[in-house]
């Protein structure tokens, strides 16, 4: 998004459920906490609902990385929302590295409601990690 | 239809115009497809922005509103009430959160800010473009309210909220309620004693018939939402049994097993089996497994033998219960500072430098002197200097200030002055009196001949220059009125210590879920407008768990949280999620897939017409069913591939350099 004078600035997309990622977020506002402006916040109403197609598209679309934010494992507000992210994703990742692709552009984060620096520190590990990793090929070398 | 889309860009004051450029976005977004029209406003919450909605809904027959300003937990109900005024329906509001997602965050990087938003303003219009309007649904409300935490702010919160003829649960960590006011001596400005005035209300506590109170208990985990939690609640065993014992006190004369008070603040010793104050609610002994020679060793049976009630059960577990509650308080209180850190005030070196809570224990009636202050010989203070802001308004511990130190420290003085006539020196940094009868209060103390030095005390020592020192406390420090160094001998140093968040307020906050504020105290919804609710509709935090605050604020919020309380349970309802999960026919295969996922039961495969249908009064519109559908016939009504995809495009898009 903003591209600084050194050079590469990652696009992240975030899926930050509602119930608690996204809470996270508003207080790391509240409490003023500074991250990087990389990554664009998309709520949604639980992690169960991001569609791998979501993550692909997102990918596919020119994000460098996407972030899917939940509940802590034991705390979805719609019971096991989470559990059905965690394991989607995870097959997500494995069919990305068997397909040659590079799994560790998908970031799955169990950030609670109160959890507002802890917000903070993953989008700037995220951006940090995706800066190493550089621009993600598939967007560029993709023809639809 | 023909989308007219309406976009209003707040500036929060400068909350987000001082670090992005309103200008820019609000032509930005102007330039957007389907926007009809882009304003910027100072506050769009206010009357004055909500009308500009309201007109422009009217004149430019607009028929999607995207307000870009603050949380939507804060304002979607403000700005989509103000689109049904206006005769739009409420479900075609939508915001983009661009103060906490990104003017508070990004605040050194005004263009990326800006860029930023941007996005977030572009990926909004596209977001709210395809909401359909809906029916808003209600949930009833359970009538029962839990209350975390028996002190001041639990007991009054409790006695409002049972007035009202509404269940109460009042769940208390310690044996008894009471607190930290039922170990305070007496009251500031007016000098009542603390337990004086609470014992009464613990009374009422224990005597009304709508509050079950759970002491000796801690909730351990809380599920659900607004009108309808259910929690788990630790209940632990007393080991005695309450409806047979009455109190007489035997057990704990004869157990042989001495350990310090922790109601005395250790300047005490109470036994294994023990009741924390005369004045305990439930007035029940306790046995302490952790020192109790039976738990430890297996042997002792001197309680269960003295007992004449029989009342003592070795045997009794502690037990899970759970409970359900439409509201939720939260009032667990605060934690003093332990001064032993800051080293050149000899806390724990020196016997004759003690804290306000421990001064607090000493003027108490039911204390350990019974009400006399006394050095560790025995003898009486002729001289006592008492130093403020220990731990309070110190970069290196808390900057905050605890607002009640300097009223506490002038009710020491008085009490001083009036019990012992004893010399007293207020090392004070700023006064602050601004209670009701607080300013009085200090001028009478100052009358009394009390003596005031404004400057931070650098040191405390015992290394006397002179033969007047020797023997003596010295508090050696600067008078910044006078601008010389001073060194006062004294008998006694009261240290008046911050207060804190609980030390395990972290696990509290993951509980109830949560935020604390940067000094680690709960963060309250709005600080100004409403300083009662939290982040999450339901729950609400009061007293010194919220911010340090003295009585009369603690009982003036408590107050309010209980007519919040009230308020949830008299409506009996709630808004329901109305956007539920929706099937298109035309697509549905009914394989059943959706229906295997769903945690609540929600959707049904009819076999008589081979499709699923969803019960909308159990979906609660997390959308697990829409990922999982192989033909993606169901959708998340106003929340469906589309608005995400698109959402995707704008988000990915290049904004680099727009904002130059």
């Amino acid at each position: 998004m903003a591209e600084g004078n050194n050079g590469f600035e990652p696009k992240i997309v975030g899926f930050l459920c509602n119930w608690c990622t996204a809470s996270a977020a508003d207080l790391a506002g509240t409490t003023r906490a500074q991250y990087p402006p990389n990554l664009h916040p998309v709520r949604v109403m639980c992690s169960g609902t991001v569609d791998p197609v979501y993550v692909i598209k997102a990918l596919l679309s020119g994000a460098d990385s996407v972030m899917i934010g939940g509940c802590h494992p034991g705390d979805c507000h719609y019971v096991s929302g989470n559990y059905k992210a965690r394991r989607r994703i995870a097959m997500l990742k494995n069919i990305f590295e068997s397909l040659g692709l590079d799994s560790d552009r998908i970031w799955i984060r169990w950030i609670s409601a109160s959890e507002g620096p802890e917000f903070a520190a993953a989008v700037r590990e995220i951006t940090e990690e995706t800066k190493k990793a550089g621009p993600n090929p598939l967007s560029a070398n993709w023809a639809l | 239809m023909e989308k007219r889309v309406g976009v209003y860009i707040c500036h929060c004051g400068t909350n987000i115009a001082g670090y992005l450029d309103v200008e820019k976005v609000t032509r930005y977004a102007q330039s957007l497809p389907s926007v009809v029209i882009a304003r910027d406003y100072t506050f769009m919450c206010s009357d004055p922005g909500q009308d500009m909605i309201k007109e422009d809904i009217r004149e430019l027959k607009l028929n999607r509103v995207l307000v870009c300003s603050c949380s939507p937990t804060l304002h979607l109900r403000t700005f989509r009430e103000a689109c049904q005024a206006a005769g739009l329906n409420p479900h075609l509001c939508e915001m983009a959160t661009i103060r906490e997602y990104c003017s508070w965050v990004h605040s050194h990087d005004r263009q990326a800010a800006t860029e930023k938003a941007m996005a977030m303003v572009a990926a909004g219009v596209r977001r709210v473009i395809y909401r359909d309007p809906l029916v808003t649904k209600y949930a009833p409300v359970n009538s029962n309210t839990l209350i975390v935490g028996g002190g001041i702010a639990g007991i009054q919160t409790a006695l409002e909220v049972a007035n009202s003829e509404h269940k109460v649960y009042l769940v208390e960590r310690e044996p008894s309620i009471g607190g930290r006011m039922s170990q305070l001596g007496k009251t500031f400005p007016y000098l009542e004693p603390a337990i004086d005035i609470l014992a009464p209300k613990m009374e009422q506590v224990a005597d009304n018939e709508y509050i079950e109170l759970l002491s000796y208990s801690e909730v351990t985990d809380l599920a659900g939402y607004i009108g309808n939690f259910k929690a788990t609640i630790n209940k632990k065993a007393r080991c005695v049994d309450a409806t047979k014992c009455d109190s007489c006190g035997i057990c704990w004369e004869k157990c042989p097993v001495e350990v310090d008070n922790e109601f005395d603040r250790g300047l005490s010793k109470r036994k294994a089996i023990y009741r924390p104050f005369p004045e305990a609610v439930p007035n029940t002994p306790v046995i302490d497994r952790e020192h109790c020679t039976r738990f430890l060793n297996g042997d002792c049976t001197i309680c269960q033998e003295a007992c004449p009630a029989k009342a003592i059960d070795y045997e009794q577990a502690d037990e899970e219960v759970e409970i359900e509650a439409g509201a939720v308080i939260v009032a667990t209180g605060y934690d003093t500072f332990d001064p032993t850190p800051i080293e050149q005030y000899g806390y724990g070196k020196y016997d004759n430098v003690i804290t306000s809570p421990e001064f607090e224990r000493m003027a108490s009636a039911n204390g350990p002197t019974d009400g006399n202050i006394v050095l560790k010989d025995g003898s009486t203070p002729k001289s006592v200097a008492i130093v403020h802001c220990v731990g309070s308004r110190d970069e290196n511990y808390n900057q905050y200030c605890s607002r009640v130190c300097c009223m506490y420290s002038l009710k020491y003085a008085s009490f001083l002055k009036e019990t012992l006539d004893a010399d007293v020196y207020q090392m004070y940094i700023d006064m602050r009196c601004f209670g009701k009868g607080h300013e009085e209060f200090y001028k009478q103390v100052s009358d009394a001949g009390v003596n005031f030095v404004r400057g931070k005390v650098a040191q405390i020592t015992d290394i006397a220059i002179n033969d007047e020192e020797k023997g003596k406390l010295i508090v050696v420090g600067e008078d910044t009125l006078l601008g010389t160094l001073i060194r006062i001998p004294v008998d006694m140093v009261i240290l008046s210590v911050a207060m804190q968040p609980r030390a395990d307020t972290d696990r509290i906050a993951r509980v109830f879920l949560l935020g604390c504020s940067r000094d680690g105290f709960f963060l309250e919804r709005h600080p100004k407008l409403d300083p009662v609710g939290t982040m999450l509709d339901g729950i609400f935090a009061v007293g010194c768990c919220q911010s340090p605050k003295d009585i009369s604020d603690t009982v003036a919020q408590a107050t309010g949280a209980a007519a919040r309380a009230i308020e949830l349970i008299s409506k009996g309802r709630v808004e329901m999620e109305a956007a539920t999960a929706s099937v298109d026919t035309e697509i549905c295969s009914g394989c059943g897939y959706c229906e295997a996922v769903c945690a609540y039961s929600a959707i049904e495969v009819d076999p008589k017409i081979n499709l699923a249908v969803v019960n909308e009064a159990l979906c609660k519109g997390c959308g697990a069913c829409t990922v999982n559908c192989p033909s993606k016939a169901l959708q998340l009504k106003n929340f469906g591939p589309k608005q995400l995809l698109d959402m995707i495009d704008e988000a990915t898009k290049e904004y680099a350099g727009l904002a130059s």
